[in-house]
């Protein structure tokens, strides 16, 4: 923890003032602000006090704030997700920790049932936050590296947002803890410590919910997509300039409840070609709802239907060859893209 | 608890030798041989992981090997076993080649579930073994459902569920262990109580001392802590509880205090964090293997000498798996799309019609 405490401890930075960080260290950073300005925010989940979280996002709170507000639970996500909602209703902030979301399961009922409705039969909502570790490309298996974001983009109540950059993560998970309605926070565990950038320490980096990212700006195709996958868009955009002289923008949703449809229209309307790429299995993957929003805001300026390369439709496999191949590759994304661009 | 019933390698019932379960030599030593092969498998599994053969999660079990074979070992082949995550040993316990085991572990065709499970998930239908379960506490209701089963169609065998500690604080447990009592389902659950919960200590989070002890919520539902580093102890209540669940039809809950050597998984030390080397080192002084070692030479059932090669016997055995698991070939492509759904599933787009 040292780096984080000493860092959140140091004097008022220069302008202009920068420091090198890691995505897991941007919510690191955002929780601890929050919590350090805000008394009403606390965290509570599997290990996350005395073991320091699963991936150790949570090291050095219980020291600073104590273990009334960095609350070692039992295994029990249903009375993590439950008591986070009944706190909320007192005026806290909780932020329940799944320690891999794929373990939101068990949860289910109080999010989908509870967290989404309380505010429509009552007045007032949950102001709660679930965070946790998705997505594949760590050998995890089945039950650690699922992405679990379409189980709840059909519940009207719940909000998603899943950053791609540390900036993202930062801003993305402080307003998440301000918003006054429950926000699933999709933190994916391949980024946590491969993403480092210079982030700003003069000045309080919020991003709102709702609001997508042009990754890369391009003219001849957009590729939509969110979490890791916009690190193989890019890359894949990359070799289209490279090896092709296309030019291909990259959309970061960032956030996946509510969806920024403008954004996506934008994008559409501006390259006429759109490619939706995520790391999820295809059916019923959101890549079908965004795809269903190109075609109602933005067919006419469409020069090729939409495309989807996504997960296939199997669990996610142990074995490391055929966890690449469940995934989106680079190449996959090429071979749409050209696709896309012959048509 | 009853301590009788009727198991294999059982030949001379109460009247025999007591501390020794009146078990035969052959049946003695064969508990021993599996305890001293899931250690060196586990070593084995260690080196393979930090040399990158094995990948993603890996889950050791050194220190609990009497709860595996003091459990598995007194069920009939007709019997059935599902687990948790830390499955290697119970695996192997069962009956499942090492080589397989390992194979899984490396993601390779030959694994005992075709590479695609992993280290969480091991699984053998041909030996009941229903598998290790990588979701805290959701295999306990399961558990109750092959009960059910069995009693429906009147067969005399029981099901055992082995699970961690931190499972009893969750909402299945509670479910499953209602169910169970109440149906009277023959199911024996064993608790590996290590006490703890990846790095949460189990009386940190668990409103009770004795884990044993949520078994009185539950009408029909015996239990018993036993101490789970000594082998014969838990082979002693575990027949008890698998007696009364096939002549009774009623289940048991075994609490078996036992301790893991290594951290929660590969990612965690050992100690440091939410538990003290010494801790450590104070359990090992205890060590299930070494402590049953002792009480077979006392008792004249093997020598020192019989160890050793028993010890080389099972150290070839596992670097055999290794090999057997670095030759197996990696699953191809196609398998991917296998047993996502029985037979054909028109659903089921494959890559390469995108491409």
């Amino acid at each position: 923890m040292a780096e984080a405490t000493a860092a959140q401890q140091r004097a008022p930075a220069e302008p202009g003032a920068t420091r090198e960080t890691t995505y897991l260290e941007a919510i690191r950073e955002a929780l601890w602000e929050e919590m350090k300005t805000d008394d009403s925010v606390f965290i509570l989940g599997e290990d996350v006090g005395v073991y320091g979280g699963a991936f150790k996002i949570t090291e050095g709170f219980l020291d600073e704030f104590g273990p009334d507000r960095v609350i070692d639970t039992p295994i029990s996500e249903a009375a993590i997700v439950g008591a986070s909602i009944g706190a909320s209703h007192m005026g806290f902030k909780p932020v329940a920790e799944m320690q891999f979301m794929d373990f939101v399961a068990p949860a289910f009922d109080m999010i989908v049932n509870f967290a989404a409705k309380v505010r429509y039969r009552t007045g007032f909502g949950a102001q709660i936050v679930i965070r946790g570790p998705v997505g594949a490309g760590a050998r995890a298996g089945p039950f650690h590296s699922q992405s679990p974001e379409s189980y709840f983009a059909n519940v009207p109540g719940l909000k998603m947002v899943a950053p791609a950059t540390a900036y993202d993560a930062k801003g993305l998970l402080r307003a998440s803890i301000r918003d006054p309605d429950p926000v699933l926070y999709f933190e994916h565990k391949f980024l946590y410590r491969r993403i480092k950038e210079q982030l700003p320490t003069d000045e309080e980096i919020l991003v709102p919910i709702g609001k997508a990212r042009v990754h890369r700006e391009g003219e001849d195709l957009s590729i939509i997509t969110w979490g890791a996958m916009v690190y193989t868009a890019a890359r894949a955009a990359d070799r289209l300039a490279e090896e092709e002289g296309v030019s291909a923008e990259v959309l970061d949703l960032r956030s996946l409840r509510p969806v920024d449809v403008e954004a996506v229209a934008e994008t559409a309307r501006k390259t006429g070609r759109v490619l939706v790429l995520h790391e999820a299995p295809r059916f019923g993957g959101l890549a079908g709802e965004i795809t269903a929003v190109v075609c109602e805001e933005a067919f006419e300026w469409l020069d090729a239907p939409v495309r989807r390369v996504t997960a296939i439709d199997t669990p996610v496999p142990y074995s490391p060859p055929l966890e690449d191949y469940y995934l989106p590759q680079v190449e996959d994304v090429l071979t749409a893209a050209r696709w896309l661009l012959a048509y | 608890m009853a301590t009788k019933s009727e198991t294999k390698g059982e030949t001379r019932g109460d009247e025999g030798d007591v501390d020794l379960l009146g078990l035969d030599e052959d049946e003695l030593r064969r508990m021993l041989r599996l305890m001293m092969l899931g250690r060196r498998f586990e070593e084995k599994a260690a080196e393979a992981y930090q040399t990158g053969k094995i990948g993603g999660f890996c889950h050791l079990y050194m220190g609990q090997e009497a709860v595996a074979a003091g459990c598995i070992t007194p069920l009939r082949d007709d019997d059935y076993v599902i687990t948790a995550y830390r499955d290697h040993v119970q695996a192997i316990v069962r009956g499942v080649d090492p080589k397989a085991v390992m194979a899984e572990l490396y993601g390779r065709v030959d694994g005992c579930s075709g590479g695609m499970g992993g280290s969480m998930h091991m699984f053998d239908r041909s030996l009941n073994f229903m598998g290790g379960h990588a979701i805290v506490g959701s295999h306990v209701p399961i558990a109750a459902g092959v009960g059910y089963a069995l009693r429906y169609r009147e067969e005399d065998a029981v099901c055992l569920c082995l699970f961690g500690d931190s499972v009893v604080n969750g909402g299945p447990f509670h479910e499953a262990f209602n169910m169970t009592a109440k149906f009277e389902l023959p199911v024996v659950f064993v608790c590996e109580n290590n006490s703890y919960g990846m790095g949460t200590d189990i009386h940190r989070v668990a409103a009770i001392e004795e884990l044993a002890d949520r078994a009185c919520a539950y009408e029909n539902m015996a239990s018993e802590s036993v101490n789970g580093m000594d082998v014969l102890a838990t082979r002693r209540a575990v027949q008890g509880a698998i007696h009364r669940a096939r002549e009774e039809h009623l289940p048991s809950f075994i609490d078996a205090h036992c301790y893991r050597y290594m951290g929660h998984s590969m990612a965690d030390p050992s100690a440091g964090t939410y538990r003290t080397r010494e801790e450590v080192e104070r359990h090992r002084q205890d060590d299930p293997i070494l402590t049953y070692r002792k009480r077979l030479i006392d008792a004249g059932v093997i020598s020192e000498e019989d160890y050793d090669a028993m010890d080389r016997e099972v150290i070839d055995q596992v670097e055999k798996a290794a090999e057997f698991a670095e030759q197996s070939e990696r699953p191809d492509f196609a398998s991917i799309y296998e047993h996502v759904y029985a037979g054909d599933f028109r659903g089921i787009d494959r890559r390469d019609a995108w491409r």
